[in-house]
C-alpha cells in the first residue's frame, strides 16, 4: 500500500459505514412495521372498559386494566373453546410425531429406493390448500360419527401438520451423527438401544421444537376448525362465529390472547427457525 | 448414507404414507367427486353451474386474484429486505431473526383483529393522524363501499402476517451461497447492489421459487383476515365455500369452490416452475 491508497482506501471505508447505516435504518423499520402493531393491539386489550371507545387513543395508556381480558374469558363458550383448542393441538401434536417422526428418521438414516419420490411427495404436500380438505373430510366425518368433535379436528390437523413434522424431524436426525449411534452398535447395543440411548437423548431438543410447531400449527388453524364443528368449536372458530355480534373490546382481548402464546412460541424455537422452514435448498 | 439397505426404513415411512392417502389424497379426489354432483348425489355438473351463476362467484373470483396480485410482490420486497438485513450479520442477527419471525406464529384471524385496531373508526390511525392534526374526524376506512380500500386492508394485514415464511426460506437461501462467490464480486469492485443483483438473486433463484410457490397457495386461501377486516364487505373463494359448507349447507358448490382454489393453486405452481426454471444442480 503506497501513501496515494489512502484517500481510495478511506473513500471505501466510508461506503461501508454508509452501507452499514443503511442496513440498521432498514433493520428498525423492518422491526417497527412487526413490532409496532402489537403494542397497539396489547394497549388495545389492556385499555380499561370505559375508555375502550375514546378518541383519539393515547399511544401511551394513562391507566391499565385487566378487565377487558376477563370479561372475554368469562364471556360464554371461551374457556369451554379454549380447552378443545388445548386438546385438539395435544392429540395433533403427539399423532403428528407418533406417525412423522419414523418416517423422518428413515429420510435421514437410509438410502433407499423411493426416497427422492417421498421426499417430493411430503414436500408437495406441504403446499396443499386446506379449504379443498376441510370440505370433504366433513362428509365423511358424518357418516363416521366423529363430526363436531375434538377428534375429527385433531384428525384434519395432523394432515396439516404432518408434512412438517417429517421435514423437521427429518433434518433434526440427520444433525445427529450417525457415527455415534454406530460407536453404540459395535459396543454391543441393538439398532433400537442405540436409537433410543444415543440419537433419541441428542435429537430431543429439536424434536421439541418440532413438537411446538406442530402444536402452533393446530393452535392457528381457522377455516378447517370452522367447517368441522358447529357447537363444539375450537377457540379460533368460536371467536370468528361471535366476531360480528360482539363489542370491539371484546375483539381486541381476543386477538390478544390468541397472538400471546404465538409470540412465546416463536421465541422459544427462535433457534430451529431456520430448520423448520429452510431446508428447501441443499 | 448408504447403510444396510433392507426393510426398516419402508416400515418406518408406511404409517405416514397411509395417513396422507387417507387425509390427503382420498379427500382431494371426493372434493372434484363432491363438486361434480347434484345435492342428491347424481353426477352432473348443476353444482359447477350453480357456483358460476352465484352472485358473489366472480367478485370472490376477482377479488381473491387481486389481493394474491398485490401481496406477492409487496411482500417479496420486505421479506428480501428482512432477509437481507438478518444476512448482514449486525448486532444481534439473531434478535432481528427472531423479531422478524414473530408474525410466522400469529394467525390469520389474530393477524386481522390487530389490523381492525389500527383501522377502525377510532382506531390507532385515526387517533394519529388526528393528534398530528392532519384529519378533524375520523375516516371510515373499512367502508363496504370502497372495495378496494378494504383490498389495500387486508393487503397490509397480509403483508405483516406472512412476509416472515419467505424471509425464512431466503435467509436460509442466502446461507447457502459460498462466501468466496461474493468476495470474489467484490474483488472485482461490485458495491452493494451490485452483489445482490448479479451475485445473491440469480443463485437465490430456488429458494424465491419455493417461497413464491408456497405463498401464492397459501394467498389464494386468504379467509379469516378478510373476515376480520372487511366482515361481508368484501367476498373470496375460501369465505364463499365456507358460507356454502356451513349457512348454506350445500357441500357440492362448496366443493366446486374449493375445486376452483386447488386448480387455481396448480396453475400458478406451473406458471412459476415455467418462470424461474431452476437448473440440475440447484434443485430443491
Amino acid at each position: 500500500m503506497t501513501a496515494a491508497d489512502a484517500p481510495a482506501r478511506r473513500r471505501i471505508g466510508r461506503h461501508r459505514a454508509l452501507s452499514r447505516g443503511l442496513t440498521y435504518l432498514v433493520a428498525t423499520l423492518m422491526a417497527l412495521f412487526v413490532l409496532v402493531p402489537i403494542y397497539l393491539i396489547t394497549v388495545s386489550a389492556v385499555t380499561p372498559r370505559e375508555n375502550a371507545f375514546d378518541y383519539p387513543r393515547q399511544l401511551v395508556p394513562s391507566s391499565i386494566s385487566f378487565d377487558t381480558i376477563i370479561f372475554f374469558i368469562n364471556a360464554s363458550g371461551v374457556q369451554d373453546a379454549f380447552w378443545r383448542s388445548v386438546v385438539v393441538a395435544l392429540i395433533t401434536l403427539v399423532l403428528a410425531l407418533v406417525i412423522g417422526a419414523p418416517a423422518g428418521y428413515a429420510l435421514a438414516r437410509y438410502a433407499f429406493r423411493g426416497r427422492e419420490g417421498y421426499r417430493l411427495t411430503v414436500l408437495s404436500t406441504r403446499a396443499f390448500p386446506i379449504v379443498i380438505l376441510a370440505i370433504p373430510l366433513a362428509v365423511t366425518y358424518l357418516r363416521l360419527g366423529i363430526n363436531d368433535t375434538v377428534y375429527g379436528v385433531a384428525l384434519m390437523h395432523t394432515a396439516l401438520a404432518l408434512p412438517f413434522t417429517v421435514l423437521i424431524t427429518s433434518s433434526v436426525f440427520a444433525s445427529v451423527p450417525r457415527e455415534l449411534e454406530e460407536a453404540a452398535q459395535t459396543l454391543g447395543c441393538t439398532p433400537l438401544q442405540a436409537f433410543r440411548r444415543v440419537s433419541l437423548p441428542l435429537a430431543l431438543p429439536g424434536l421439541a421444537a418440532a413438537a411446538i410447531f406442530t402444536w402452533v400449527i393446530s393452535w392457528n388453524d381457522v377455516f378447517a376448525a370452522v367447517i368441522l364443528t358447529l357447537r363444539n368449536p375450537t377457540l379460533p372458530a368460536k371467536i370468528l362465529s361471535a366476531l360480528t355480534q360482539s363489542p370491539i373490546y371484546y375483539q381486541f382481548a381476543a386477538g390478544f390472547v390468541m397472538l400471546l402464546p404465538s409470540i412465546v412460541v416463536i421465541f422459544f424455537i427462535r433457534r430451529y427457525l431456520l430448520g423448520l422452514w429452510g431446508r428447501v435448498v441443499k | 448414507m448408504a447403510r444396510r439397505l433392507g426393510w426398516a426404513p419402508y416400515v418406518l415411512l408406511v404409517p405416514s404414507l397411509v395417513y396422507l392417502l387417507l387425509f390427503f389424497a382420498a379427500p382431494m379426489f371426493q372434493a372434484f367427486g363432491l363438486a361434480l354432483q347434484d345435492p342428491a348425489g347424481n353426477y352432473s355438473l348443476t353444482s359447477i353451474e350453480r357456483m358460476l351463476r352465484d352472485v358473489n362467484f366472480s367478485n370472490a373470483l376477482v377479488t381473491t386474484l387481486a389481493l394474491v396480485v398485490l401481496v406477492l410482490p409487496l411482500q417479496l420486497v420486505l421479506a428480501m429486505a428482512m432477509a437481507l438485513v438478518v444476512n448482514a450479520k449486525l448486532k444481534g442477527s439473531g434478535l432481528w431473526l427472531f423479531v422478524f419471525a414473530i408474525p410466522l406464529g400469529i394467525s390469520e384471524l389474530a393477524a386481522g383483529i390487530v389490523w381492525v385496531s389500527v383501522f377502525t373508526q377510532r382506531g390507532w390511525l385515526n387517533s394519529v393522524l388526528q393528534n398530528l392534526g392532519l384529519i378533524d374526524r375520523p375516516i371510515v376506512w373499512q367502508s363496504a363501499e370502497s372495495m378496494w380500500l378494504l383490498i389495500t386492508l387486508v393487503v397490509i394485514a397480509e403483508a405483516w402476517r406472512a412476509t416472515s415464511i419467505i424471509m425464512i426460506i431466503l435467509v436460509a437461501g442466502l446461507q447457502s451461497i459460498p462466501p468466496e462467490f461474493l468476495e470474489a464480486a467484490e474483488v472485482y469492485g461490485a458495491g452493494t447492489w451490485q452483489k445482490v443483483r448479479r451475485v445473491m438473486l440469480p443463485m437465490l433463484r430456488p429458494a424465491l421459487l419455493v417461497a413464491l410457490v408456497l405463498r401464492t397457495i397459501l394467498a389464494f386461501q386468504v379467509f379469516a383476515t378478510v373476515i376480520a377486516l372487511a366482515g361481508s364487505g368484501l367476498h373470496v373463494l375460501a369465505g364463499e365455500a365456507r358460507l356454502w359448507a356451513t349457512s348454506i349447507d350445500n357441500d357440492n358448490v362448496a366443493a366446486a369452490y374449493a375445486a376452483v382454489i386447488l386448480v387455481l393453486s396448480i396453475v400458478s405452481t406451473i406458471a412459476f416452475l415455467w418462470l424461474l426454471p431452476v437448473r440440475e444442480e440447484q434443485q430443491i
